[in-house]
């Protein structure tokens, strides 16, 4: 099970301690056979970058859609790819990777992109923030929880 | 504020002011020639709207009411560096502003943030930017001096 310091159950507040070591220990990220677009995400993010850590969380339950959803997602990716460049062009590599699933069914993306120098200095996940109910009667996000339906 | 609601006005006029033309039966035909025009606008729009002020954020909601978890986060970030003065626009009001920002800046999501008319990136690159000290001198760099280096100072 994801550790539950991925849930957000804070309310909203002005100081942003988005960011908590975890412990050293993580569960196997085991991929999901009924979670298609997670599969994907973790293939093509592989396939592109050659991480030496991965990380995949589908967050699409700490948000305003369905159980089951695959909408938003939060990843941590570590790859030598990503030395001397800066944070905006390392996220467009993981935009690039992610381009299908960006146009089609994923709503949400959130990034963190290091360089395996700077994940051995500081191996923490950050966290999302609360969820603040937008994709409620959203259509762009009906359409995109559509699409990773069918 | 005013200024904002002038901004996003003109932004959707302009995006709406093209109107395709009309057979005699009232048919409108070359829908694609108007999508294409009317997006070929906005991108113009675009390119003037995030250089007319120094920090530009197109976000879900409003800074006094935003209406997602993300957007809020760079809200509050922008709030607690003492940048209020800055132009917001609400992309849910607007879905050809949503898909047109997306297209201009080759960046997938909302919310994002323009510095001196160029792209910063989203939520998260905003975040990291306030939590090892770049936002303060990318900042400074605008002629804006952060509100954490003057309580820093004052401290001192």
């Amino acid at each position: 099970m994801l550790p539950t310091v991925l849930r957000c159950v804070r309310p909203i507040s002005t100081s942003l301690a988005l960011s908590r070591p975890l412990a050293h220990f993580r569960p196997p990220m085991d991929p999901d056979p009924s979670r298609p677009i997670e599969r994907s995400i973790r293939s093509k993010l592989t396939d592109a970058l050659d991480p030496v850590h991965l990380e995949v969380h589908n967050e699409s339950h700490m948000h305003a859609v369905p159980p089951g959803s695959e909408s938003h997602f939060r990843v941590l990716v570590v790859s030598s790819q990503f030395e001397g460049l800066p944070l905006i062009k390392r996220h467009r590599l993981v935009n690039e990777a992610l381009k299908k699933e960006l146009s089609s069914c994923v709503h949400a993306l959130s990034i963190q992109a290091k360089t395996p120098e700077q994940w051995r200095s500081d191996p923490s996940l950050a966290k999302s923030p609360p969820c603040m109910g937008g994709s409620r009667g959203d259509h762009t996000v009906e359409e995109k929880l559509k699409a990773g339906r069918e | 504020m005013n200024s904002l609601i002038r901004s996003t006005a003109r932004c959707l006029r302009s995006g709406a002011a093209v109107y395709p033309p009309r057979q005699a039966d009232g048919r409108v035909w070359s829908a694609s020639a108007r999508f294409l025009c009317a997006s070929a606008g906005l991108q113009k729009d675009l390119g003037q709207m995030v250089k007319k002020d120094k920090v530009v954020v197109f976000m879900k909601g409003t800074p006094a009411q935003p209406m997602c978890g993300f957007s809020n986060a760079v809200v509050q970030i922008l709030r607690m560096h003492g940048v209020d003065d800055y132009a917001a626009y609400n992309v849910l009001e607007d879905s050809e502003l949503r898909e047109g920002v997306k297209t201009f800046s080759n960046w997938p999501t909302i919310p994002q943030v323009y510095f001196s008319g160029e792209f910063v990136g989203g939520c998260d690159i905003l975040l990291q930017m306030h939590q090892n000290g770049d936002l303060v001198e990318e900042l400074k760099k605008l002629g804006i001096s952060s509100a954490l280096l003057e309580a820093e100072k004052e401290s001192k």
